[in-house]
């Protein structure tokens, strides 16, 4: 009972994370049909922005407060790797439009290769640390065996900033006119420029909120986990992708549900089976549930009324 | 004509020359091809304000293209679209829509995953929300189905039911004017009644132009004050709407068997 718990814990933590970044593949997507492999790798850059931010805070200016740091920190991660989101969209995928399928797809595999290999040049090959941050733990009780269900301080800070995030997100998306153009543009872009809907002003917006959701999932990871190295855009990346296609690509609710659960999954295999196919066991389930449901949990099935 | 000063001046002029008012919509010598088949071989042609006027032609004839050539989507490559003495032949389309001209196009295009009432939000964008509820209030009387079903998906609508929706949603930016592309297709004939007495209540009460593309050549042209006829890319005739009903070759081509 004590061990069901606390990994439940861990892998809601996790799986907020994913679902985090799953919402940038999910949302790119659903407006442009585009799989952004790059994204992981934005994910990535935004934990460097993090840890960079947050050394010059403490070591330099002497901010001595962690909640201001970390509030200073999440907030220009985001607007920086913001920033990124919509120089990329605007320089690699956006004079690809209109041309064959692939070519923004390679051109996202190209912004990926490019952003892991700059990263690694000037912040170096290794692991980088940040002194550990949060290390408050609380403990929820203490079972029979001695095993004790902890929750961290750093685990109630990423649930309680994924939630909040979320809920502006979601309102944001679905009761602001900026939301609702956006989901114009992806039911029907040629119409939503009839209504006077600026498509490109749509799509790049789609790409920043996109990046800022992932430095939001960064500044978490960084928090969580305290290290951080070059290749860390890969697996995270992946992950969130199939976390996107298993909640059914296309679908905001789906992107997150999917998080949470491929999070799930790989605290509870690592926990009660083995930690070496965790993997294995995350890509399998969502084989399975492709297998039967092909648009994923909540995705939309393919025949609309016309 | 608020906008484009000087362009309004000249027409103004050209238009007291003429003797007559500009158009407030004119077409010259338009050409648009998909890749290198053209569609539009050089299209002349001129809607008034408070006109009704429509365009019938067979299908494929190039009636929805140019529809959509005026609003740049595509581009006309050759030829000039001037809007209130607005030269838009190369405008962007979003910045087309804010010109207080507005369409439904062909095949209603309804956002599916939106609700009715969204979808009326979304055909108010270019004002920003300014007098939404009056508006809403004025199409829902128009079309009394939509206030009933205001929180259903659009995709879940009726063809009929869309069909209102559309024209509705062109109706909700307050457009000068309303292009309306086969607003009959797939419609019960009460139906295509209903809306063709709501285009000619909006033009005769509020004034408001409108250029309707139809299949049904004769409730069209009854309806319409001129018409023009296209073949394969050309206009080849125009007339009031009472001349083309009695021409023998539009007769021939468009009315027979077609009548109600
Ligand atoms: N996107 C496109 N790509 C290539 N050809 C096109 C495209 N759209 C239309 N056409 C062609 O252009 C011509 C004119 O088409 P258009 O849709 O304008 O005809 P229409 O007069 O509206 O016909 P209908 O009455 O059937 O709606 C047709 O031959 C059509 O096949
Ligand atoms: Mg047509």
């Amino acid at each position: 009972m004590e061990v069901f718990v606390q990994q439940l814990i861990n892998g809601l933590t996790l799986g907020s994370i994913y679902g985090l970044i799953a919402i940038g593949y999910t949302m790119v997507f659903g407006i442009i049909g585009m799989v952004n492999f790059a994204h992981g790798d934005v994910f990535m850059l935004s934990a460097f922005i993090a840890l960079i931010v947050f050394l010059v805070l403490t070591t330099w200016l002497g901010v001595t407060s962690i909640a201001l740091a970390l509030l200073v920190v999440l907030i220009c991660a985001m607007a920086l790797t913001s920033l990124w989101g919509w120089a990329t969209e605007r320089i690699a995928y956006r004079p690809l439009r209109g041309s064959f399928r692939l070519a923004p797809l390679i051109s996202a595999i190209g912004v990926s290769i490019f952003l892991a290999n700059f990263v690694q040049v000037t912040q170096g090959a290794r692991n980088k640390p940040t002194p550990p941050m949060v290390r408050e733990v609380i403990v929820l009780w203490e079972g029979a065996n001695g095993y004790a269900v902890a929750l961290s301080y750093k685990q109630i800070i990423i649930m309680a900033t994924t939630a909040v995030l979320l809920g502006i997100f979601w309102y944001l998306v679905q009761r602001t006119s900026l939301g609702r153009a956006q989901r114009a543009c992806e039911q029907d872009r040629k119409m939503a420029a009839l209504l006077g809907i600026d498509v490109d002003r749509t799509i790049s917006l789609t790409f920043v909120i996109g990046a800022a959701l992932a430095a939001v999932a960064g500044t978490m990871y960084l928090l969580y986990y305290g290290v951080v190295s070059f290749a860390d855009g890969f697996v995270p990346g992946v992950k969130a992708f199939t976390a996107a296609v298993l909640g059914g690509i296309g679908s905001l609710p789906g992107a997150v549900l999917g998080g949470l659960i491929i999070g799930l999954i790989e605290t509870f295999w690592s926990a009660y089976f083995s930690i070496e196919y965790k993997d294995v066991a995350a890509f399998s389930i969502l084989a399975i549930v492709l297998i039967f449901m092909p648009s994923g949990l909540l995705g939309r099935p393919e025949v609309e009324k016309v | 004509m608020s906008v484009g000063g000087i362009n309004v001046l000249v027409d103004e002029t050209r238009a007291i020359q003429d003797g007559k008012r500009a158009p407030l919509l004119s077409v010259r010598g338009v050409k648009t091809y998909y890749g290198n088949i053209i569609a539009l071989k050089g299209v002349d042609l001129d809607v008034h304000e408070g006109e009704i006027v429509t365009l019938i032609g067979a299908n494929g004839a190039g009636k929805s293209t140019l529809m959509m050539t005026i609003f740049g989507s595509p581009r006309a490559r050759e030829g000039r679209i001037t809007y209130a003495g607005q030269d838009i032949t190369r405008v962007p389309t979003h910045h087309i829509a804010r010109m207080s001209i507005a369409q439904s196009p062909e095949g209603r295009r309804i956002f599916p995953r939106m609700t009715v009432y969204e979808n009326l939000q979304m055909g108010a964008s270019v004002n920003g929300g300014t007098h939404f509820k009056e508006d809403l209030d004025r199409v829902c009387d128009l079309f009394p189905r939509l206030r009933e079903r205001l929180y259903q998906r659009g995709g879940t609508m009726s063809g009929g039911e869309q069909q209102m929706l559309a024209i509705a949603r062109a109706l909700m930016s307050r457009p000068r004017l309303l292009m309306l592309d086969e607003p009959s297709l797939g419609l019960a004939p009460l139906i295509v009644k209903q809306i063709f007495s709501v285009v000619k209540e909006l033009n005769e009460r509020d004034g408001m132009t409108v250029f309707l593309v139809e299949q049904n050549a004769y409730h069209a042209l009854k309806l319409a004050h001129r018409g023009y006829v296209m073949v394969t890319g050309t206009i080849t005739m125009t007339g009031t709407g009472r001349e083309l009903l009695e021409n023998p070759q539009v007769q021939a081509a468009y009315l027979e068997g077609g009548r109600h």
